[in-house]
C-alpha cells in the first residue's frame, strides 16, 4: 500500500502547482503594489554601508522636505544624475536620503562616493531590496520626495536633470515647505 | 496565396495527428496490425503537412508579405536577410510552428530509424507523439495563428526586437526546442513502457539515444542563450537565473538525471520505474518551460508572448499531458518490477546518487522559480528571487555532485570498495589540493570559495583523465597495447570522459568568470586613460556610424599592456538605436584571450563635458573556457552518441528484445 502511495506522490505534487499555476493566471505579474503617492512612507529602519556611521530610518525623514534617492553603484543611470545631486548639496537645497539599492559587494557602494562625491545627508543599505521594494520602486535611478508629515507626494522615475528639477520637482518642493 | 496553403496545412497536420494519436494505440490495445501500421505513414504525413505551413510561413517572411498580421509585427523591409528567417521563431506564433515542425521530425525519425523496434512499442510511441502533436496544433490554431491576415497592409512592418537581431540568438530558440522536443521521445517511450507494461533492459537501450541527442542539443540552446546575454545584455554577466533561463535548466538537469539513470536501466535492469518517472518529468518541465514562458504567470525580462487566454489553453494542456502521465505512472508504475540489486557503493549506486542529487537540484530550481507565484496566489505580496537564494541552494548541491563525479567511474557494478578507489585518486587529490593551494596564495583575489572552486575543478578533471589513463593502462603496459585498448574503448566511455572533463574546464571558467571580475565604470573623456586589471584602456573618443537598419555611436578604445607602448587591441563598442523600433542596444566590444575577456561598453553621454562619456570597462577572467568546456560536453554528448550498440544490433536478451534503433544522427 505504502508503495502505492510514493507512485501516487508526483501526481499530487503536480496537482497542487497545478491549483497555483491556474490561480496565478488570474494575477497580473506586472501590475506591482501601487506605488506610495499621497501615502506615509513604509516604517523602515537601513543599516549603514561600509565606513559609515549610521543609516536612516523612517524618523529621520519628519519634520522637512526631504528627498529620497534610489541609487547604487552599479547604476549608469545615476552617474548621470549624480554632478547634478551634488550641486543640490551644495546649494543646500533640500537634504537628499540616499537608498542604496542592491549592492552585491560590501564598500561598493563606498568607493563610488568617495570617487564621486556624497551628495546625501544620509545613506541607508538596502541590499535585500526590502525597503524599495516597499517604496514600489521599479528601477534605479527613482527618487520621491516626502513632506514634513513623512507622507510621499511624488515619484521621480529615471535621472533627475537641472531641467526635471526646475520645471516638476522644486515647485513642488516649495509647495510642500509652505504647508 | 502561399500563406493559405501553409493555413490549411495546418489544419490538415491537426486532423493526421489525431489520426496518428488513436488508431495505432487503439490498434495495440487490440493486437490489430493493420491498424498499428497507420502509424508511421501518419508520421511522415505529418512532417510533411506541418514543413509546408512553415515554409509558407518563411516565404511570408523573406518576401515581406505585409498582409500577414505575423510578418507585420515582427519584421521589416531593411531587416537583414538573416533575421528575416530568424524572425519566423522570434516570435511566439512562429516559435510555436517551430516546435511543432520539430516534434513532427522527431517522429518521422522514429519511423526511419524504428524499424526494428518491436511493432507495439512503435505504434504507441508515435501514438503518443501524435498526442502531443494535437495539443500544441489546436493551441496554435485556436489561440497564436501565425497565418492571421491583417487588412488594409501596412506599408511595412513593426521590425523584430533588435535584442533578438543577433546570431547568438537567432540560433538559440531552433536548439533549445530541439532539446526541448527531444525529451518527448523519452516521454513518448515511458508512456508507451506504461501502456505496455514492460519496461526492459532493450527499452533503455532505445530512450538513450533519443535522450542524448535532446541533452546535447538542449546544452548548445543553454549556452547559446548565455554567450548572448554575456555579449549583447552589455553587463559582463553570463547567467541571472532568470524565470526564462531557469525554465531550460531545470529540462537539462532533469535530463542529465535521465541519462545516467537509462544506464543503470540498461546495464544492470535496475532503477527502471525511476528512470520512466525521470522521463515524464524531463519533458514535463520542458512543457512547464514553455508555458512559463508563454503564459504571463511570471513576468521576466524576455517574457516575450505573454497572454493569459493563451495561459489558460496551456494550462489545460499540462493539467492533460503531465496530470495524465502521473496518474498512468501512478497506476501502472508498481507493476514494474525491480531487477538487478546492487550496494549502496557501487557504480549503480554512484550514478543513483548522481539522480538523487541532480533532482534535487531541479526541485531547488523549481522552487526558486515558482516561488514568487505561489506568494502571489496566496496574497501574501510580490516577491522576487534573485541570484542570492540560487547560488546558495544550488551551489552546495553541486558541490557532492561534483566531488562523486570522480570517483563514479571508478566503481565496479554490484558492488564496490569505496577505499581502494579513493586510493586510485590520490595523485589527483594532490594536485587539485596544490591548485586549490596555489589559487589561495595568488596576490590578488585569493579567497576560500574560489580555491575550493578551483580545487574541484582540477579534481574533476584530472580525475577524468586519470581514470581514462588507467582504462587503457597508460604507461603500464606498452604504448600499443594503450592504443589498441583506446580504439577498442566504447564510444559511450569516450563521451563520459569527454563530457565529465569539460564540465570541469566550465567549472574553472565560472570560477573565474565570478570571483575574479574586474569592472570600472566612470566618465572618459577622449584621449583619457583608465587601468582595468593590468590593461590601459585608452578612450579615443566616439562617433556616429550607420548601420542596415540601426543608426549607431561607436566608441574606440585602444588598449595596451600597462607600462607597455604597443597596442594590443582596439576594441569599438557600439550604442545602437534601431531605427524603426526606436529601440537602443548595447553592442559591447569583446577581446577574446585564455586567461579572460577585455570588454568595453560605452554608455551616456555627458551631460557637461562635450565628447566624455559614461564607459564601462570589464576584464572578466577565464570565460571563454566556460564556452570551450560546454563545447567539450556537447561533442561527448555526440560521441556517446554514436556508440557501437546504438549504430548496430545488440546482442540478443533473453526477453527476446529485438536490436536495437539507430539513434537520429
Amino acid at each position: 500500500m505504502s508503495k502505492r502511495l510514493i507512485y501516487l506522490l508526483p501526481l499530487g505534487i503536480f496537482l497542487i502547482l497545478a491549483v497555483y499555476f491556474a490561480v496565478g493566471l488570474t494575477k497580473d505579474p506586472r501590475k506591482l503594489p501601487s506605488t506610495l503617492i499621497n501615502r506615509e512612507v513604509p516604517a523602515f529602519d537601513l543599516p549603514a554601508i561600509q565606513g559609515f556611521d549610521r543609516g536612516f530610518s523612517s524618523q529621520d525623514l519628519m519634520g522637512q522636505v526631504t528627498l529620497v534617492n534610489i541609487f547604487g553603484s552599479w547604476c549608469v543611470a545615476c552617474l548621470a544624475e549624480h554632478p547634478f545631486l551634488m550641486e543640490l548639496k551644495k546649494n543646500n537645497v533640500i537634504p537628499i536620503y540616499g537608498i542604496d539599492w542592491r549592492e552585491k559587494t560590501d564598500g561598493a557602494a563606498t568607493q563610488w562616493l568617495e570617487r564621486h562625491g556624497n551628495p546625501y545627508t544620509l545613506v541607508g543599505d538596502d541590499r535585500d531590496s526590502r525597503v524599495s521594494i516597499d517604496f514600489g520602486v521599479t528601477g534605479a535611478p527613482e527618487s520621491f520626495i516626502v513632506d514634513k508629515k513623512g507622507i510621499v507626494r511624488y515619484k521621480h522615475i529615471g535621472p533627475i536633470y537641472p531641467e526635471t528639477w526646475r520645471d516638476t520637482l522644486f515647485p513642488i518642493v516649495e509647495e510642500l515647505r509652505k504647508e | 496565396m502561399t500563406v493559405e496553403i501553409g493555413h490549411y496545412a495546418l489544419v490538415l497536420a491537426l486532423f493526421v495527428s489525431i489520426l496518428q494519436g488513436t488508431v495505432p494505440l487503439i490498434g495495440a490495445a487490440r493486437g490489430q496490425h493493420r491498424w498499428m501500421a497507420v502509424a508511421a505513414p501518419a508520421s511522415w504525413a505529418q512532417l510533411f503537412t506541418v514543413s509546408v505551413a512553415f515554409a509558407a510561413l518563411t516565404v511570408a517572411y523573406v518576401g515581406s508579405d505585409f498582409s500577414v498580421l505575423n510578418v507585420v509585427k515582427n519584421s521589416h523591409t531593411t531587416k537583414p536577410l538573416l533575421y528575416k528567417i530568424s524572425g519566423v521563431w522570434g516570435n511566439h506564433e512562429g516559435s510555436m510552428l517551430l516546435w511543432v515542425l520539430i516534434l513532427a521530425i522527431f517522429g518521422s525519425a522514429v519511423s526511419l530509424f524504428g524499424r526494428n523496434l518491436p511493432e507495439g512499442l512503435k505504434a504507441r510511441v508515435l501514438s503518443v507523439q501524435g498526442l502531443i502533436a494535437v495539443g500544441f496544433l489546436l493551441f496554435i490554431l485556436f489561440t497564436s495563428n501565425p497565418f492571421e491576415r491583417v487588412f488594409p497592409p501596412p506599408p511595412d512592418g513593426q521590425s523584430l526586437n533588435p535584442l533578438l537581431q543577433d546570431p547568438g540568438l537567432a540560433f538559440h530558440p531552433p536548439f533549445l526546442y530541439l532539446g526541448y522536443v527531444g525529451f518527448s521521445m523519452a516521454f513518448s517511450f515511458a508512456i508507451a513502457a506504461l501502456l505496455e507494461g514492460r519496461v526492459d533492459p532493450a527499452w533503455a537501450r532505445w530512450v538513450r539515444p533519443w535522450t542524448l541527442a535532446a541533452w546535447s542539443f538542449l546544452t548548445v540552446g543553454i549556452v547559446l542563450g548565455s554567450w548572448w546575454a554575456y555579449y549583447e545584455l552589455g553587463w559582463g554577466g553570463w547567467w541571472f537565473w532568470d524565470p526564462v533561463e531557469n525554465a531550460s535548466f531545470m529540462p537539462w538537469l532533469a535530463g542529465t538525471a535521465l541519462l545516467h539513470s537509462a544506464i543503470v536501466a540498461e546495464k544492470r535492469d535496475a532503477l527502471k520505474a525511476w528512470t520512466v518517472f525521470l522521463a515524464i518529468v524531463a519533458f514535463s518541465l520542458s512543457l512547464l518551460g514553455t508555458f512559463l514562458v508563454r503564459s504571463g504567470v511570471l513576468t521576466s525580462v524576455h517574457a516575450f508572448a505573454t497572454d493569459p487566454q493563451r495561459g489558460v489553453f496551456i494550462l489545460i494542456l499540462l493539467i492533460i499531458a503531465i496530470g495524465g502521465s502521473f496518474a498512468l505512472f501512478a497506476w501502472r508504475g508498481p507493476a514494474i518490477k525491480a531487477g538487478g540489486m546492487f550496494k549502496p557503493v557501487s557504480r549503480e549506486g554512484s550514478l543513483l546518487l548522481n539522480n538523487l542529487l541532480m533532482t534535487t537540484a531541479t526541485a531547488v530550481v523549481l522552487l526558486g522559480t515558482l516561488y514568487p507565484l505561489f506568494i502571489d496566489a496566496l496574497d501574501l505580496g510580490k516577491v522576487s528571487v534573485g541570484a542570492p537564494f540560487f547560488n546558495a541552494a544550488f551551489i552546495p548541491i553541486m558541490i557532492p555532485l561534483v566531488l562523486a563525479m570522480a570517483v563514479g567511474p571508478y566503481l565496479s557494478w554490484k558492488r564496490a570498495d569505496l577505499f581502494p578507489a579513493l586510493l586510485k585518486l590520490k595523485f589527483v587529490f594532490i594536485a587539485s589540493l596544490a591548485a586549490g593551494a596555489m589559487t589561495f596564495s595568488m596576490k590578488e583575489g585569493a579567497s576560500v570559495l574560489a580555491s575550493f572552486g578551483i580545487f574541484m575543478a582540477v579534481w574533476l578533471g584530472a580525475g577524468t583523465v586519470w581514470e581514462f589513463a588507467n582504462r587503457i593502462k597508460l604507461f603500464r603496459a606498452s604504448l600499443g597495447e594503450s592504443l589498441k585498448r583506446m580504439v577498442r574503448m566504447p564510444r559511450s566511455m569516450w563521451g563520459m570522459s569527454f563530457t565529465h572533463f569539460g564540465l570541469a574546464v566550465a567549472i574553472v571558467g565560472m570560477i573565474g568568470a565570478e570571483a575574479w571580475k574586474v569592472e570600472s565604470i566612470q566618465m572618459m573623456k577622449p584621449g583619457e586613460t583608465v587601468t582595468v586589471a593590468g590593461w590601459d584602456y585608452t578612450f579615443e573618443g566616439a562617433r556616429d556610424v550607420a548601420g542596415p537598419n540601426y543608426a549607431a555611436l561607436r566608441a574606440s578604445f585602444t588598449v595596451r599592456r600597462t607600462g607597455e607602448d604597443e597596442i594590443f587591441v582596439t576594441l569599438r563598442p557600439e550604442k545602437r538605436v534601431y531605427t524603426v523600433s526606436q529601440r537602443p542596444t548595447t553592442e559591447a566590444a569583446i577581446h577574446t584571450t585564455w586567461l579572460g575577456d577585455l570588454y568595453a561598453v560605452i554608455g551616456d553621454p555627458s551631460e557637461e563635458i562635450k565628447g566624455a562619456f559614461v564607459t564601462r570597462l570589464y576584464f572578466n577572467p577565464l570565460v571563454v573556457w566556460m564556452w570551450v568546456g560546454a563545447s567539450i560536453m556537447v561533442f561527448g554528448g555526440l560521441v556517446s552518441l554514436t556508440d557501437r550498440r546504438h549504430r548496430v544490433g545488440a546482442p540478443k536478451r533473453k526477453s527476446g528484445a529485438v536490436p536495437a534503433a539507430a539513434p537520429a544522427e
